[in-house]
């Protein structure tokens, strides 16, 4: 069943760095993942990837394979051609440490700029009481296994890394919907997502749902219902008379 | 050479879901706290338990109490258990678990809005809060959030979300260091640059989880390489019952590259079914004795507990699952196997395919996207995988302390609390309760510190050389082959059966393989090496191994996670004897000692019915239950 399958893996540090041939055995049934394993183990001892649990569960082995981001861990060899020359290489939107291992430190910058849950103050632990229709949709989005791979694609930043201070991209815009719409949350997050986060950066064209390995729909269920609410909040004209009125002196 | 210093309070060893809680509740007492990770933060092992957090909160069955938890624990354990850590977590577990709940995560719901609990192999009632089959990432991803929760409360104080509590992800600890006899600090490098770090910290909270890459067939990941038991070994701690390891009964048996991935509880839980290559629901051959009138006796009797439990008994698939791996293990060797070498698991002639999509999403995924299987057209095939490790440090039930001052362990990389085999759905919630005591622990010694113990220089530079060893050499052996042979050595000589010839051969093995290991060459540079992270983790899998395979060789009985083929039986004199591991600071030299088990508190030993306890205890300690007995119903 075995038979030499043709790698270019690229490979560097620091800057710079090319793409590697290696010929390389496979087996059956075998993913990306364990035919960098192998590369590992008897040609290139060095070779630096990120991975972990190797069952599309914890979302490390984030990689572009021929140009597409995906989980080395969930694809599998038999999706190519044997005479198929594969092209591994890291994600494009985060710098380069070494080969395929990136520096994403700019997700979990973004991860702390999210104001947390915030549960109104007199329900106690043990009170909690939701209905299971009403924590469905948050729960979609807590599925994320953050692959970062929604962030990757997103062309906001992808070959714009001047919006990156502004945008939080699909992963975090996400988790402002999933905190929204838990039943708990009493935060108001609709402004912030706008104005802080760089909600009006994203035009929809789902390239994140596209490359979501848990099949989240990202655009669909997060980011326009997002939109919406703050669409419905800014024209509002009820609201924008009250702001006028109320909030006088903050304008 | 230039050390980057750091200076801390409490360093936690692990970002899991027993690192993750310690780390909280010691910044929450206000410790300046570090949490020290392998992998980015967000991504440990905790993330692949699929089933649930055990915790007697009685949402589904309000019969449900911690006596009867304690109880179905012990039992699972088969009595080997320190008692007092399976009061606590019985105790404790619902508090974690709602918490949990205050903090952001979403479990699945009852009717009544109530968090919803999921039957598991050896638990009496439904009993684990679940989401779907993810539980773990959401526990870890709500850990994950409040840490984030206080590090923008910290912004808000003091202007640095980092000035009490602090991620140091892809940082890898190689050494604790000591002054006298208490912990002083801990060394290591970052993964990304080979540069070196040193926490000045005068507790040290260990939360590195199993050993599993010891082993082939493994549902762990990469970082289970014993880290902790081996840094609190040469550190001068003791662990305890290393000889009891879980196999899982079913983890994936094809293609040959997934072999091992877990397939969750939960599909038995739900319904599933085992069959063999005969289409027999083979399980009810393999009720043992001292659970016979616990499960059903007919596939009738078993099928109709699904919906009435009260008047009926389990289904024999939901044994605990060391009873379920040893049977599997059994069909296969006697020819009645799947094609693939396992057995069959079937979910899909039990549920309507919407409800198994809906209750095993992951499940579905895994087997559609590895191995194109479709979970609601036909059945998996499944085998035992090593799963979990029983044994670990030695710790104080209330505190987390080891031996060592200065030390704390909580979750897999700590002994105790499973006893001899560990119930599904029992690990999450032990994170959550011993994770949380560890940390108070740990703030509590720091508090009574009169001065913080400073490491030597010496010390200092023996790490640091120890670390840069595999670096500096060069035509030495390749780490990966090493490792190779001691995942096969483990596998075939020190796997699910024992014999006392083959462990030996193992330890002979080990023995080779450890000379072997000190003269390992990783090619390339500092940055990001995995060659020479390998050659770093030699050390500690290779200590680990030999205790487990030392302490197999000495227990003479079968017991829950071990499994002597020569001594079939389970032994009610080896039940009081625990196996102590000690190792020299070089590693060199490994030993075990027996020590006895304390008896259990009068007050939970009088939760056993005296027929059930004949089981397990000696007539001595029978004896024992029979004064207290007759002094409570006199009272």
């Amino acid at each position: 069943m075995g038979y030499k399958a043709k790698f270019r893996v690229w490979r560097g540090e620091g800057g710079e760095g090319r793409l590697e041939d290696f010929t390389v055995e496979v087996n059956e049934g075998e993913v990306v993942l364990d035919v960098i394993h192998r590369l590992q183990a008897t040609q290139a001892p060095d070779l630096a990837v990120r991975w972990n649990c190797k069952a599309g569960k914890c979302g490390s082995c984030s990689m572009e394979i021929n140009g597409k981001p995906r989980l080395g861990c969930m694809t599998r060899m038999s999706t190519f051609e044997e005479t198929e020359t594969i092209t591994v290489t890291p994600m494009r939107t985060f710098p380069v440490i070494k080969d395929l291992v990136t520096d994403v430190s700019f997700n979990y910058q973004k991860a702390r700029e999210i104001p947390s849950f915030t549960p109104p103050k007199d329900v106690k632990p043990g009170e909690y009481r939701m209905q299971q229709i009403d924590v469905e949709r948050s729960q979609e989005f807590r599925k994320c296994i953050e692959c970062f791979m929604c962030n990757n694609v997103c062309h906001v930043i992808r070959d714009h890394d001047e919006n990156k201070p502004a945008f939080a991209g699909p992963r975090f815009l996400m988790r402002i919907a999933e905190l929204d719409m838990h039943p708990y949350d009493v935060a108001d997050r609709k402004d912030s997502a706008q104005n802080e986060h760089g909600l009006g950066y994203c035009n929809i064209t789902k390239c994140c749902t596209e490359v979501c390995p848990e099949h989240i729909k990202i655009t669909d269920n997060a980011l326009i219902p997002m939109k919406e609410r703050v669409v419905d909040r800014k024209y509002d004209p009820l609201v924008w008379l009250g702001n006028k009125i109320f909030k006088r002196s903050g304008g | 050479m230039e050390i980057e210093r750091h200076e801390y309070d409490v360093v936690v060893i692990g970002a899991g879901g027993a690192g993750l809680r310690a780390a909280i509740e010691a910044r929450q007492q206000g410790k300046r706290t570090a949490i020290v990770c392998k992998s980015l933060f967000g991504k440990a092992h905790t993330v692949m338990a699929e089933g649930g957090a055990a915790a007697a909160m009685g949402n589904v069955n309000p019969d449900d109490n911690w006596m009867v938890h304690f109880r179905d624990t012990m039992r699972g354990g088969k009595f080997l258990n320190n008692w007092r850590m399976a009061e606590l977590h019985a105790k404790e577990a619902p508090d974690r678990v709602w918490e949990l709940e205050a903090w952001g995560a979403l479990f699945d719901r009852t009717k009544d809005g109530k968090i919803s609990q999921r039957n598991f192999g050896g638990h009496e009632y439904p009993r684990l809060a679940h989401v779907g089959d993810r539980t773990g990432l959401e526990l870890i991803r709500t850990l994950q959030q409040r840490v984030v929760a206080l590090q923008q409360e910290d912004e808000k104080l003091h202007g640095d979300p980092e000035a009490y509590i602090k991620v140091f992800a892809e940082c890898t600890v190689t050494r604790l260091l000591k002054e006298g006899g208490a912990i002083a600090g801990a060394f290591g490098y970052w993964r990304e640059t080979g540069k070196f770090v040193l926490f000045d910290a005068p507790a040290v909270v260990l939360a590195t989880g199993g050993i599993g890459k010891s082993y082939v067939v493994t549902s762990n990941s990469w970082e289970y390489t014993g880290d902790g038991h081996a840094l609190a070994l040469l550190a001068g701690a003791e662990l305890i019952n290393m000889e009891f390891i879980q196999f899982h009964p079913t983890g994936m048996v094809w293609p040959p590259s997934v072999r091992g991935i877990l397939v969750t509880e939960s599909v038995r839980g739900d319904g599933g079914v085992l069959r063999n290559s005969e289409g027999r629901r083979f399980m009810f051959d393999y009720v043992p004795d001292v659970f016979k009138d616990k499960y059903a006796t007919t596939e009738e009797e078993a099928d109709r507990w699904y919906t009435d439990q009260a008047n009926n008994r389990r289904p024999p698939e939901l044994l605990p699952r060391d009873e379920v791996a040893r049977a599997i293990n059994a069909e296969v060797k006697a020819g009645r196997g799947s094609p693939q070498g396992g057995v069959f698991l079937d979910v899909s002639t039990r549920l309507p395919a919407a409800e198994i999509v809906k209750r095993l999403p992951s499940m579905h995924h895994q087997f559609k996207e590895l191995a194109d299987v479709d979970i609601t057209r036909e059945p998996m095939q499944v085998g035992p995988t090593c799963h979990y490790i029983m044994g670990g440090v030695e710790v104080d039930a209330d505190t987390g302390a080891a031996s060592v001052p200065g030390l704390f362990a909580a979750g897999e990389v700590s002994g105790g609390m499973h006893g001899s085999n560990r119930l599904g759905g029992n690990s999450l919630s032990d994170l959550l309760v011993f994770g949380r005591r560890a940390g108070a622990g740990a703030a509590a010694y720091v508090n009574g510190l009169a001065k913080r113990p400073a490491a030597s220089e010496e010390s200092i530079r023996d790490a640091r050389d120890e670390a840069l060893a595999p670096l500096e050499r060069s035509g030495g052996e390749n780490p990966y082959e090493v490792h190779h042979e001691l995942q096969r050595t483990m596998n075939e000589l020190v796997g699910i059966i024992r014999k006392a010839e083959e462990v030996s051969e193992a330890l002979e093995a080990v023995e080779k393989l450890k000379e072997r290991s000190k003269n390992t060459a990783s090619p390339g540079g500092r940055i990001y090496n995995p060659g020479w992270h390998l050659a770093l983790d030699l050390r500690n899998m290779l200590l680990v191994s030999e205790c487990v395979a030392r302490a197999a060789l000495l227990r003479e009985e079968s017991r829950g996670g071990h499994t002597r083929d020569d001594y079939p039986k389970m032994s009610p004199e080896w039940r009081r004897r625990l196996l102590v591991c000690s190792a020299t600071p070089d590693g060199a030299t490994v030993s075990v000692e027996e020590k006895i088990q304390p008896s259990m508190r009068a007050d939970l030993l009088v939760l056993f019915d005296r027929p059930e306890l004949s089981k397990y205890l000696t007539e001595d300690e029978l004896a024992e239950y029979d004064a207290v007995d007759g002094a409570v119903k006199e009272a």
